[in-house]
């Protein structure tokens, strides 16, 4: 009779220093992630090659469904619009959009996305502040809602509109003191100063704008749920103002987004999951401010949220693999894994979770995680305590679903496959991974430079 | 190279130095080598025994062993002789 062998694993030793801190944190890990929604990692890995992205449809659907359940529960005429610079695949938008959510979109790459994916023009929110006149004409033209950020801006859209008598519908985004610092104040209209009524009074003398909204958008991953009740309180105040002095009634507050994911920023001293308020807490602090504000019950305004991180980075995983084990001149446990800040853009700012994908013993040592980049900057995590890994093993990074598939870099290697998980188990490739020629092909060689001799 | 003969090692990788004190835990092939280093064997030994045990390419673990015996060194528990 053969007798099996034992799974193998890195001898590896670690000294024990009772009492004292360890700088790498306690360990975190202690079951391997051997499934996505029911799908084996490593099948994943043998489908679609590693590193590759995998996007969870179902956990996108439940958590867009809380996030509305929120504030619905709580406030009576709410639109979600899906915030594009987040994840722009199209398959991810289209999830969203099925779910009900409009498309907000920051510059006129998005905003042609957003019309090719069938999102009707009266349902986009054009934000950002690079609008070409070219730019404001299209959106002028689909109807689209323009939320002007600058007194430039303003005068384009006056000017175009004038020439082609054609009336647009505007919201001004507006700057302002929330009590977070820094204060974000380089997009739209200050608050404090008079500028955001200005704009405003601006607006209202012009014949072909309609003003219809108000937008602000105070910041990222916020952890206070205050700022959002100024906010709202501060739009609000415009808002009402607008109606005092001009009879108008504003249609919609849109308070953007910045709502924070379950990730562990790094130099944080808890855990994400720890820190972050619910999105009942956002939800309840700008409801209540709404409501509380003293509107007509007719003139309430529809409430616009442009969340993005908080909706989709828990749907999104990377697969990876180990290249090589090495030490460090001090002595450090040194592993380099098969993707590196090139596609992993928010390793710059987050400690993410990383658990391997199949059995591990007890065990474990404190590590540097190095990503493939010829760069010294390529550090997926400067310091964190893992099982021995072996080479070939495979990693999953969990909550990579916001940022990463927008911001990633085309550096040294190319961009891998994009996968999704439908609610059924099945598994679809949502964009492909890029070849040699997705990066040659825009290239052109002048003909003096065609041949050479070494 | 030879390691402390009076090293303390459990079943479970539990290693004590009493010479000076300092405790360590090892994974279980960690725990095999030290084991089997203490008895006398070889490096050839070391490796044939291993390789019976543990599902592993003998290259990848030669590596893993060099990078083991650098450990060791680092927390002074093999005499370079």
């Amino acid at each position: 009779m053969k007798t099996e062998k034992l799974k193998y694993e890195r001898p590896a030793i670690r000294k024990m220093n009772t009492g004292l801190m360890n700088k790498f944190g306690t360990r975190t890990e202690y079951a391997p992630f051997t499934h996505i929604d029911g799908v084996s990692v490593k099948e994943l890995i043998n489908k679609y090659g590693s590193p590759c992205f995998v996007i969870s449809e179902r956990t996108i659907r439940k958590t867009y469904q809380n996030a509305v359940r929120a504030f619905k529960t709580r406030y009576p005429k709410v639109q979600f619009a899906w915030s594009y610079k987040t994840n722009y695949i199209d398959a991810v938008c289209n999830v969203f959009h099925q779910e009900g959510s409009w498309a907000e979109v920051v510059s006129i790459f998005e905003y042609t996305k957003a019309i090719e994916n069938g999102v009707p023009g009266n349902k986009i929110i054009f934000n950002g502040p690079e609008k070409t006149k070219a730019d404001l004409q299209i959106a002028l033209e689909n109807n689209s809602y323009i939320h002007v950020d600058h007194f430039d801006e303003l005068y384009d859209l006056i000017e175009l509109t004038q020439e082609l008598k054609k009336t647009a519908k505007v919201a001004i985004r507006v700057n302002m003191d929330t009590g977070v610092y820094p204060m974000w104040d380089r997009f739209g209209f200050n608050y404090e100063s008079g500028q955001a009524w200005n704009a405003i009074n601006k607006i209202m003398a012009s014949e072909y704008l309609e003003m219809v909204g108000l937008h602000c958008h105070i910041g990222t991953f916020m952890l206070d749920t205050n700022a959002y009740a100024i906010a709202a309180a501060k739009l609000s105040d415009l808002a009402v103002n607008i109606k005092y002095v001009f009879n108008k009634t504003i249609q919609y507050l849109d308070l953007g987004g910045g709502f924070p994911s379950a990730n562990t920023l790094r130099g944080a001293y808890l855990p994400g999951p720890d820190m972050i308020p619910s999105i009942d807490e956002f939800a309840e602090v700008i409801t209540n401010t709404i409501l509380n504000y003293g509107y007509k019950k007719e003139d309430l305004p529809l409430l616009i949220l442009e969340t993005g991180r908080a909706m989709i980075d828990d749907a999104g995983y990377l697969l990876g693999s180990v290249i090589a084990n090495k030490r460090l001149s001090d002595g450090r446990r040194a592993t380099i894994m098969d993707f590196g800040v090139n596609i992993l853009f928010t390793a710059f700012w987050y400690e993410h979770k990383i658990t391997p994908a199949q059995e591990f013993s007890s065990h474990t040592e404190d590590m540097v995680l190095y990503g493939p980049l010829c760069m010294n900057i390529d550090v997926v995590r400067s310091s964190v305590t893992l099982p021995a890994l072996n080479r070939g093993d495979h990693v999953v990074v969990h909550k990579v679903g916001a940022y990463n598939m927008t911001q990633w870099m085309q550096f040294i290697a190319m961009r891998p496959k994009v996968a999704l998980i439908d609610t059924n188990g099945e598994s679809h490739v949502i964009r492909e991974n890029e070849t040699v020629k997705t990066i040659t092909e825009p290239e052109r060689m002048p003909e003096h430079l065609k041949t050479f001799n070494l | 190279m030879k390691i402390h003969s009076n090293l303390a090692v459990s079943d479970s990788g539990f290693i004590f130095n009493p010479s000076n004190g300092d405790s360590f835990s090892t994974n279980a092939v960690g725990a095999d080598i030290i084991r089997l280093l203490k008895s006398g064997k070889s490096l050839a030994d070391i490796k044939k025994d291993i390789s019976v045990k543990y599902e592993v390419e003998p290259t990848v673990f030669e590596k893993d062993y060099e990078d083991f015996i650098s450990q060791l060194q680092d927390h002074f528990l093999v005499n370079n002789d």
